[in-house]
């Protein structure tokens, strides 16, 4: 099973790879990760997707809050949760029908272009995993020139919050 | 008045109660060094290997109940204490090791004795720190000794670059800190507590599991009560022996790979396991799916993640086992109940029909020392009252069968990481914490040469230090694995070429003794004994042949042992 974990950690020199070690060193596999800073400068936010058994998923979560670094942990897919995901994908736009299709795509999939040259479009698309996938299987292979995804994020829906 | 790092450091430790500091010392910690040499509250103890300093710090800790304390330079002093930092982080041993490092702008330049010494033993600690300001220094050793010392101990390490040491801050002692994402609990949850004892009082086949957990929250005492007022049968592991008396006739020894019969029968058919801070290790239940498999399991630890780990529980209690053994007293106290009577009597008939197999048994024929006799011998001249120090084997199995351990802290050996050369210098600060108590070293001939440079460490501080090598020119438990399991194809565990022990003892300023016949065993015992101011190397040459039994093979079930 797909797992999304939160975390709120120390935001610490070395708090990142306490987390990214403990995965490696108990053979855990982590499919995406994020963090960042919160509005409070001294705590970061780390989002996982890992997948694994409900056992395996118990030890994940039961080791990550064992790290001192750790402050609050949250298994978001537990309940509803709004999971997005940020891509950044370069394509090939150099023909007047191409430009036109690709424009066209990006609006279907809400996506923004957010620089133009005379050769190349750079969309911006935020959605769940599945949304960005379709978006880039809708486009050809030989159009895309470069892709960066940033990993999921997620919150829980309604007031839930993660929070010290 | 403002004060240097590296005086903050030794004022820190002298107002934390920090006695004996094992260390060695190098370019990065020179001034820490020489904060040391203007003081004599805190005795630094000097190794020879960083290693020692390490496994030192760890006998002194296991044998206390305090932090032990080290204190190393950068680079090789660091990389060398890794192996006893792993030691300590996997038998949950609560450790301080402060470690110098390159200034801190020479930090990341490959600079000279430099390694990522955070980066290095982040797998194998508690926490680790690296302090880039002198303001934050005590703070920081404060939370080491806090992390350290409370919910499941374990080493932490803080690193320190040279030119903290020099720089200068104001100095309070901070008597406490707060974490906040660090709280680890004490207190069991009561309605888990109480369904555990209803479970107890209504078990026909109760066994009662207990490791390490029972020595480090010092909770000999109320095992002891609950296990007396329920009458249940009571067997530890390997780190915990010395938990529940050995002499006791609840006691049924150790379990696991090398387990009794008794134990590790009555685990096999027992309906109720309660398992107390011990954390079903692969050598204590063999194969998973045969271990405890009619148990329901209730299970006590302080650590969370211990809990369903390896074995799926019923009743998970996470706990300091000292406060929730208690509140089970307690509990059964108000109950008012007593358990089954006459199930436990019929499970305590099968259970001595299982014992009177006496699975430990050993062949005393032969012109040959069994290294069983030399174990028993030791625990009847040392009346059962001395600390034993073990280092990993064949031998550490047999001190762990026939010495009786009836009080914690006596039994100090490396259970987890499973560490040759821990037993010569856990030994050293064993004798440091307690200078006029016996302390006995029991070795094999492999593993006490990976730290026999310490008996210079010994001679410097007169350390009476009794060391006993059960020598049988092999690498014997490896031996005995190539014996079993590959058709007797002998690789490289033949210890051809051997110092003469005698003389290296007296090489390095000790008594050496060489006992080669069974009949000199107990004379020779007796008089090393006798020499209290004296360390005594007792090189005892034993039966090469001689196996480790019970034993349950890799992959077998806990009942499926092979017996002598």
């Amino acid at each position: 099973m797909r797992h999304i974990i939160s975390i709120l950690m120390e935001n610490e020199a070395g708090a990142l790879s306490r987390v990214a070690g403990l995965f490696s060193a108990r053979g855990y596999n982590i499919e995406s990760l994020s963090v960042a800073p919160t509005e409070d400068p001294s705590l970061s936010r780390l989002t996982l997707v890992t997948r694994g058994s409900d056992q395996i998923i118990e030890q994940i979560t039961k080791q990550l809050n064992k790290l001192i670094d750790v402050v609050k942990l949250l298994d978001l897919t537990e309940g509803p949760h709004v999971e997005r995901e940020l891509m950044l994908i370069k394509v090939k736009a150099s023909t007047g029908t191409q430009r036109e299709e690709i424009k066209r795509l990006c609006d279907i999939f809400r996506g923004h272009i957010i620089d133009v040259t005379d050769k190349s479009y750079t969309i911006e698309l935020t959605g769940n995993v599945a949304k960005l996938d379709a978006f880039i299987e809708t486009l050809k292979k030989e159009e895309i020139l470069e892709t960066v995804r940033s990993g999921i994020t997620g919150i829980a829906r309604g007031d839930k919050a993660l929070h010290i | 008045m403002e004060l240097t790092g590296a005086d903050i450091i030794v004022r820190f430790l002298q107002d934390e109660g920090v006695d004996h500091l094992f260390g060695y010392p190098g370019g990065a910690v020179l001034h820490i060094y020489d904060a040391i040499y203007k003081q004599d509250k805190v005795k630094h103890i000097l190794v020879r290997h960083e290693q020692a300093a390490t496994h030192a710090a760890d006998g002194y800790a296991r044998s206390t109940g305090k932090p032990g304390v080290v204190l190393v330079t950068s680079g090789p002093g660091a990389t060398n204490a890794v192996t006893g930092i792993a030691t300590a982080y996997m038998d949950s041993v609560p450790m301080v090791v402060i470690t110098g490092q390159v200034p801190t702008p020479l930090i990341g330049n490959d600079a000279f004795q430099e390694v990522d010494t955070v980066g290095i033993t982040r797998p194998c600690v508690k926490h680790n720190f690296l302090v880039k300001d002198v303001k934050d220094l005590a703070e920081t050793l404060k939370k080491a000794f806090y992390i350290a010392t409370t919910g499941r101990p374990g080493p932490v390490l803080v690193d320190i670059p040279k030119d903290v040491t020099a720089d200068r801050t104001k100095y309070i002692y901070p008597k406490k800190v707060e974490m906040r994402s660090y709280n680890p609990v004490v207190k069991g949850h009561s309605g888990q507590i109480k369904k555990a004892v209803t479970m107890m009082l209504n078990a026909k086949r109760p066994m009662i599991y207990t490791g390490g957990g029972i020595i480090l929250a010092d909770a000999a005492k109320p095992l002891a009560d609950l296990a007396h007022q329920l009458g249940f049968p009571v067997t530890n592991t390997s780190m915990g022996l010395g938990g529940f008396p050995a002499t006791d006739k609840q006691f049924l020894g150790m379990l696991g790979m090398h387990g009794t019969v008794e134990a590790n029968m009555a685990i096999s058919h027992c309906d109720l396991l309660i398992a107390i801070g011990a954390r079903f290790d692969d050598r204590v239940t063999g194969k998973i799916e045969k271990f405890a498999p009619s148990a329901r399991i209730i299970h006590v630890d302080i650590d969370p993640a211990s809990i369903s780990k390896n074995v799926t529980v019923d009743v998970p209690i996470v706990g300091d086992v000292n406060s929730v053994l208690k509140a089970m007293i307690a509990q059964l106290k108000e109950s008012g109940r007593k358990p089954d009577g006459e199930a436990l009597a019929k499970w305590w008939e099968q259970i001595e029909e299982w014992r009177a197999k006496e699975c430990l048994k050993y062949s005393t024929k032969g012109k040959l020392i069994k290294p069983q006799y030399v174990i028993e011998t030791l625990y009847k001249v040392t009346r059962g009252d001395a600390f034993v120090t073990s280092d990993v084997g064949q031998h550490q199995m047999w001190a762990a069968q026939f010495y009786k351990f009836d009080k914690p802290r006596r039994w100090v050996n490396s259970g987890g990481l499973g560490t040759m050369g821990f037993g010569l210098p856990a030994a050293m600060g064993v004798q440091f914490a307690h200078p006029k108590a016996t302390v006995v070293s029991i070795n094999g001939d492999g593993g006490v040469q990976m730290n026999i440079q310490e008996l210079a460490t010994c001679m410097q501080y007169g350390l009476p230090l009794k060391i006993i090598c059960l020598n049988n020119g092999f690498l014997g438990m490896v031996r005995q694995w190539q014996e079993f399991f590959y058709d007797e194809r002998y690789s490289q565990v033949h210890v051809e070429a051997q110092p003469d022990f005698v003389k290296l003892a007296e090489a390095y300023g000790h008594v050496g003794m060489q006992i080669e016949k069974p009949e000199d065993v107990e004379k020779a015992l007796k008089e090393a004994f006798a020499m209290k101011d004296r360390l005594v190397f007792m090189n005892f040459l034993t039966d090469p042949g001689e196996n480790v039994f019970p034993m349950v093979p890799a992959g077998a079930g806990l009942d499926e042992m092979i017996l002598i």
